[in-house]
């Protein structure tokens, strides 16, 4: 069980810790910056918090005895002198880390690896806790990688990453827009993955194009990683060969529509989400914030909502603000309008934390 | 040699004392600056090594024009303000 969660929020970092059968908010750090992702390695204790400076950009910070040490955040390589690369609106492409939009750590046996993440679409790794980073220039430089589009943000951006718990060469990443991809040799290749997915946005022959898939999260089951969950766009679709295909699971009340997913990591049929009403709207249905859980691969969802509010509330949780603890039987949601509710029971109820945070982009236990 | 003073908005970030350095052109003189201050040059320049997005440069009160390559002119006697743009918030 884990009695920590990090809360990365618009105003700080915040350090909540479960005493007496009771959460309460033990601190902050950061406090009045951007800080929008967390990540605490289980191998050696270290935790990273992504800040975002806006006029100085972004940077990344690692956890000392003593406090917060700024460290080398994922640098983009020299743009080609006379190179072109431009959005979808004409608009230059600048090669520059916008945002760290997932950190992952290494398999147990890669001590230090840290995997990032990123706007525009690169993706980093470093062998030494963050001291260094290399980015992947195999997943850049395919050309696929070029039709890449916003999804949410102008710019396109990894979100999530898998390491394949039995073997952390292969390594499946997301990206809003551009799919899923995987690699089996640690990033020497890449082959794109997600047969099955479908793109309501996109022109009828071209919606089960794989690169045109928003997935908005990822997750991989640990003791069964072959089951994959993805929250899409527009609707939820489970894989159960390591995200090679995809079946869409449809009519899911509530919503199929949300931003993140959790799997549990010893039952692959088991996953929680957190539906809003598509995507125009975004808002909770009828102003009730809701958890949705299957036990049995899709087939049947369970609302969830003890304890949460369930009048007027127009709460989203992003795809990084739903946090499964290890053993899987804790979660904590926290939301854009600064709600942040923890479960101890795979989310039958839920304890509200506090609803006056600043606006919540992730949480994680740690 | 030109003085670069640095907005007051990054020193709780990193420390970017008032400096003084030799150079023809605003990269030449950062770069200096930079050189002895390498936390720095991140939270004014970008990945490509341009200007970041919302921040400005002044060569004696004039905002420098070459965003991309900062070749604008410096002077011994310049000084150089590093700001940030309202266009940030």
């Amino acid at each position: 069980m884990s009695d920590r969660l990090l809360v990365s929020t618009r105003k700080g970092l915040f350090t909540v810790m479960r005493n007496g059968g009771h959460w309460d908010i033990s601190g902050v750090d950061f406090l009045g910056d951007n800080v929008t992702l967390t990540l605490t390695d289980s191998r050696d204790g270290k935790s990273y918090a992504a800040l975002d400076h806006g006029h100085f950009g972004v940077k990344l910070h690692r956890s000392t005895a003593n406090g917060w040490e700024e460290i080398a955040g994922p640098a983009y390589p020299p743009k080609p002198e006379g190179y072109e690369e431009k959005d979808m609106w004409g608009r230059e492409i600048n090669w520059s880390t916008n945002k760290i939009w997932a950190l992952a750590a290494g398999g147990p046996d890669e001590p230090g690896t840290i995997w990032c993440g990123t706007l525009p679409g690169g993706l980093f790794r470093s062998n030494d806790h963050g001291q260094s980073w290399e980015m992947m220039r195999t997943l850049w430089d395919h050309p696929l990688r070029k039709k890449w589009a916003g999804g949410g943000a102008d710019l396109p951006g990894i979100h999530s990453i898998c390491v394949d718990p039995r073997n952390a060469k292969q390594v499946s990443i997301a990206v809003s827009t551009g799919g899923i991809w995987h690699t089996a040799d640690g990033g020497k290749s890449w082959t794109q993955r997600g047969e099955g997915m479908r793109a309501e946005y996109m022109p009828p022959e071209q919606a089960h194009e794989p690169n045109a898939q928003d997935v908005h999260c990822l997750a991989q089951c640990r003791a069964a990683p072959q089951r994959m969950w993805v929250q899409h766009h527009n609707g939820i679709f489970v894989s159960s060969d390591e995200g090679k295909t995809f079946t869409e699971i449809k009519d899911v009340q509530p919503s199929v529509f949300g931003f993140p997913v959790a799997v549990h990591p010893k039952e692959p049929d088991t996953a929680w989400f957190v539906p809003e009403i598509k995507d125009e709207k975004r808002i909770p249905r009828e102003g009730k914030l809701a958890v949705t859980r299957t036990r049995d691969g899709g087939k049947s969802f369970e609302v969830l909502s003890k304890g949460l509010p369930q009048s007027h509330a127009y709460d989203v949780v992003y795809r990084h603000a739903l946090a499964l603890d290890d053993p899987g039987d804790r979660l904590a949601i926290g939301s854009t309008t600064g709600g942040l509710w923890v479960s101890e029971d795979q989310g039958d109820s839920w304890a509200c934390v506090s609803h006056t945070l600043p606006p919540i982009y992730a949480v994680r236990f740690a | 040699m030109a003085k670069v003073v640095f907005t007051p908005n990054v020193q709780r970030h990193v420390g970017c004392p008032t400096a003084e350095a030799g150079g023809t052109t605003v990269r030449e003189v950062l770069e200096k600056v930079f050189a002895d201050n390498p936390q720095a040059r991140g939270y004014v320049l970008d990945d490509q090594s341009a200007l970041r997005r919302h921040m400005t440069i002044f060569v004696d009160g004039q905002m420098i024009r070459d965003r991309a390559h900062l070749a604008d002119p410096v002077k011994a006697s310049s000084t150089i303000h590093v700001f940030q743009a309202l266009s940030g918030g």
